[in-house]
Formats: C-alpha cells, structure tokens, sequence
C-alpha cells in the first residue's frame, strides 16, 4: 500500500490559485523531489501535507487514513515530520535542549511533570545516538542561534527525525547554503534514505541535489502538475525545460 | 560541576538563606518585616505570572483578576465562613485557579497584544463586579470586619495577627512549597514543553505539541499561584479592595517581572524586592512616588534589557 497519497489537492487564497488539483502517490522506502520555477506551489503543496494550511478542496491519505482534517500535531503523532525552508529551531537553547524536547514528546512524555532516572537514561541514549548521526556530537552545548546555518538545518532535521517519523518533509533543506554545507547535508539526507529506509519527501531548487537523490521527481508551475517520472524522464521532459528556460510551457 | 551550574545553586542558596533569615536582617538595615512579607507575597504573584510570561512566552495583563479573587476568596471565607486561615488560602487559590481554568479556553488562541487585551478585559469584569456588588464585597470601601486567624496546629495555636514574624514564616511556608512545585514543574518534560512554545511555536506544533493545549495548562498553573498570593496579599492587609483586581494592578505584576529579569527563575521576585522597596520608601517623601518608579522601569529597560537579575548575571558570567 502506498505511504501517502495525495488527490486533487487545491489551495485557492481568494482569487489565487496557488496549487490546483495536484495528486501525488509516496510509495514507502521512496524519496521524492517536488521541484519547480519560484511561484509553483511547491512549499503551499507541503503546507496542506503537513497540516501548516488547510486545503480548499482535495484529500490527503496517509497510511489509508485520511487525514485531510487533523491538526499538525495529530499528523506528527501519526508519523509525518517536517522542517523548514527557513530553519525553525529553539534558537536560545542549546543543541542538546532542542533535541531532549523533540525526544521527550517523541517518546509521550509531553505532558509529564516529572521523569525517571531510568527513562532519563534512555533519553540521553537517544540524544546521543541523534547527534552523532547529525554530525552535532562536538556542538552539543552549543546555543542553536549562534551556530552556522548549515549546522542548524542539520539540528532540525535530527529534531525531526528524532519523532521517528515515517515519512519526514523537507522544504528546500540546502537552501542558503555553500558548497560544503550542501554536501554534507545532501550526504545526511542520502543516509536517512539508504541506510534508515527513511520515506523522504522533498522540495529542492539545486538540480544537482535533486538528481543524485531522488527516485521520482514531481514538477509543479503555476501550481498544477507539469510532469512526474524518474530522473532520467524529467531531465529530458521538454515541458519541464520550457518551464524551466521561462519560455510558456505550451 | 561547571561554574554555571555552580552559580546556579549558589544564587538559590543564598535567596533561600536571605528568604529565611529576614526578620532578622531587614530590620537591622532600617526596613521592617511587613515590607519583607510584602515583598515575598507580590514575589510570589510576580514569579507566577512569569511562568507565563518568562518561560512560555505569552503576556498576560490581566493577573490581578485572579490574584483578587483570591484575595476576595480568602478574605470572605474568614468573614462569612469559617474563621481559618488555612480554608481561606485554599479557597482563595481554587477559585482563582477554577476562573483561570473557565476563562482559559476562550482566550488562549490568541497572542500578543490580542490577548493582553482580552485578559485585561476579562480583569476589568471582575473589577466592576467587585465595586458595584457592595452588599457583599462592600464594594469601593473593601471587604472589612475581619481579620487573620491564628493558625491551629493540632499541638500548638500560633498568634498570626500581633506576630509579625510568625505571619512572616507562615508566608514564607507558603511562598517555598508554590516556588519549589514552579521550579520542579519548569524541570520536567512538560516544563520543556513551555520553553518550546516560548522559543518557537511553530517548531513546537511541528514536533506534536499541540500548543493551545500546552498554553491552557500553563495558564491555569499560573493563575492559580497568582490566586494563592492574592490570598496572602488579603491576610498581610487584613482587608481587600477592588484595586487588586484594577489593571493597573496587573500592570504592576508585569513590571516586577521584567524589572527583575523574566528570563531568571527569581528575576520577578527581585523586581517585587525593588519595586514594593521604592513604592514604600519614595511614597513617604512624595505623592508622585509612581513616577520614579516608572522612571526607574524606563532605565533598566533602556540599559538592561533582561532586567536587573539579567544584567547581575551577564556580570558574573563574564
């Protein structure tokens, strides 16, 4: 059974259409690109997904559920994690605090008004494990706001990943980024997929990135649906370089 | 232990030992113990609000409805009830803690100014029924004829009224049990929760912390602490008016706790410390003794954002 399934999503903000009637099939173990011109839909595509905006009409299935109506924390508990284009972390806490938070809700302990030495034990373990696999263990006590850009992306990821996600969303993940610091997260991203069986959905604007990670790429411009296949498809798509070169793409 | 943490306990250390040796010090510096017992219990309404305030990040303006209603709640349950002091703070705390808890649903989806501005109205429905219901609450002229009980110990009967050192430790009491449950919640995973929210709220919604939820919780804790300090503000007075309730008495609460440091878990109590300090001492030389205040607030926020714990402790830091 498919992971996600997406039919005929739209999002009309007043008389904008800013995507319409886009459908999308996540198969598990698969990691998708959603890519496209500025202005496509691609992160209002994401939003609806991740319950950050309400869809105009449309349904979202994950796991055979429908979850077109639950609010964004009833999807985390259901498995779907997500991060930002523009890094939403907890910038006056340490790398450690930020990761403890995303474990301890991870693990139900939200509304607990006290823990275990044993659970806390545990919850280090977990912290630990995170950070080494984001490459954070040298920065742990580091306040997140003081740290680079690229080490903060890595920080939000490792906080979603900490929720165990089953399918995890990431908006632009090296966007703002210098060559080294899209290496090595494109590298995390390649381990979380290989190595995790992670199911990835993603949004990328750097070609590169996108061709060396993506089983399936989906195009979007001017919010519908431009072209879906594999790597090899879409690069030689001549929709998908008209819409690319800025010509119209009929 | 590194230095931080070691400051850390050394500050509680010495607050607690200062807390506990005031009757013997103030007076000997030219203070007098009803001042240190001021101090303590707006402290206390100070820290609870900046539960809120500090540590989850949202403003309320509108603390003094639930610190007078405790203060109402305990001064009419020893006037019209039962003459205990211990039923009257209990009494006094649940029924702020009850209208926090009622009043918390219908605003905790707003924020910022929003819901400064709700919880300011909510406060003013409380003011005016506490002025104009004089049958009862004896309206502007305040709840009079009575006073605070001795407390009855089982083995021992201590005299609060004349014993200005006794009523002291029995707020202290108090004061240690509601801070110790404050730190101990602010510690644990639901604690964290808060900060969260405070420091980013879509990144906690993100995470699965549904944050109305979250918010509601905090707010409810808050007020209900902010209650039990109103009804020990009622015992230290002997009296209550509806001024505890006016949102200048809100507006009070949010200027010890910023003065202080919201960012310090005892931030609010020296905010309280220096305000109720400069209220006694400036009020006696002149009537406008608000105004230095006010100009006092303009100057620490101006040059100590984080208040004047905040500045003590960048100090120490570096």
């Amino acid at each position: 059974m498919s992971l996600l399934k997406v039919e005929n999503l739209s999002k009309h903000f007043g008389s904008l259409i800013a995507v319409d009637t886009v459908s999308m099939t996540v198969e598990p173990g698969e990691l998708r690109a959603v890519i496209g011109p500025n202005g496509a839909g691609k992160t209002t595509f994401f939003n609806m997904i991740s319950g950050f905006l309400t869809q105009t009409s449309g349904k979202i299935v994950f796991d055979g559920e429908d979850i077109s109506d639950l609010s964004p924390a009833r999807r985390v508990w259901r498995g779907i994690a997500r991060t930002f284009q523009i890094t939403e972390v907890f910038p006056e806490l340490s790398v450690r605090e930020n990761l403890r938070i995303a474990v301890e809700t991870a693990s139900g302990l939200r509304l607990s008004p006290w823990l275990s030495a044993e659970r806390d034990k545990e919850i280090r373990a977990r912290i630990d494990e995170l950070l080494g696999m984001g490459g954070l263990s040298g920065k742990a006590n580091r306040l997140v706001g003081e740290m680079s850009h690229g080490d903060q992306r890595a920080c939000e990821i490792m906080m979603a990943l900490a929720l165990k996600p089953r399918l995890l969303l990431l908006d632009e993940p090296t966007a703002g980024m210098g060559d080294q610091e899209t290496y090595d997260i494109t590298q995390l991203i390649r381990r979380l997929h290989r190595d995790e069986k992670l199911t990835i959905v993603l949004i990328e604007h750097d070609m590169r990135v996108v061709f060396h990670l993506a089983d399936r790429i989906l195009v979007l411009a001017e919010g519908k649906m431009l072209a879906e296949g594999t790597p090899q498809e879409i690069a030689s798509n001549e929709a998908v370089q008209a819409a690319y070169l800025g010509k119209a793409a009929a | 232990m590194n230095t931080e943490v070691f400051n850390k306990q050394a500050a509680n250390v010495l607050v607690w030992l200062l807390l506990l040796a005031m009757p013997y010090w103030l007076p000997a510096i030219g203070g007098y113990i009803e001042l240190g017992t001021r101090v303590v219990v707006l402290g206390l309404a100070a820290m609870a609000l900046n539960l809120l305030l500090g540590y989850t990040g949202v403003l309320s303006f509108g603390h003094a409805a639930y610190f007078g209603l405790g203060a109402y709640g305990a001064g009419m349950t020893v006037r019209y009830l039962v003459p205990s002091t211990g039923l009257g703070l209990l009494v006094g705390t649940v029924v702020g803690a009850v209208a926090g808890a009622i009043i918390g649903p219908m605003i905790i989806r707003l924020r910022g100014v929003y819901f400064a501005m709700v919880t300011i109205a909510f406060a003013q429905v409380f003011y005016f029924i506490a002025f104009r219901w004089s049958t009862v609450t004896g309206g502007d002229d305040g709840l009079t004829g009575w006073t605070r009980q001795p407390l009855h110990l089982g083995f021992t009967t201590i005299d609060i009224l004349h014993n200005p050192t006794a009523f002291y430790y029995l707020v202290f009491v108090v004061f240690a049990v509601a801070i110790a449950i404050m730190a101990w919640l602010l510690r644990s995973p639901f604690g964290r929760t808060l900060l969260a929210i405070r420091e980013n709220e879509r990144r906690a919604r993100f995470l699965g912390i549904p944050v109305d939820q979250h918010i509601w919780i905090s707010w409810t804790i808050s007020c209900a602490f902010a209650s039990l300090a109103g009804a020990l503000y009622a015992y230290v007075n002997n009296f209550v008016d509806p001024r505890a309730l006016y949102w200048t008495q809100s507006g009070d609460f949010v200027i010890m706790a910023v003065l202080g440091g919201m960012r310090s878990f005892w931030g609010p109590l020296i905010g309280a410390a220096i305000f109720v300090t400069l209220q006694d001492y400036v009020s006696s030389q002149t009537e406008n003794w608000m105004s230095f205040v006010g100009l006092f607030f303009v100057l620490v926020v101006l040059f100590f954002p984080r208040g004047i714990l905040g500045m003590i402790r960048r100090k120490v830091a570096s």
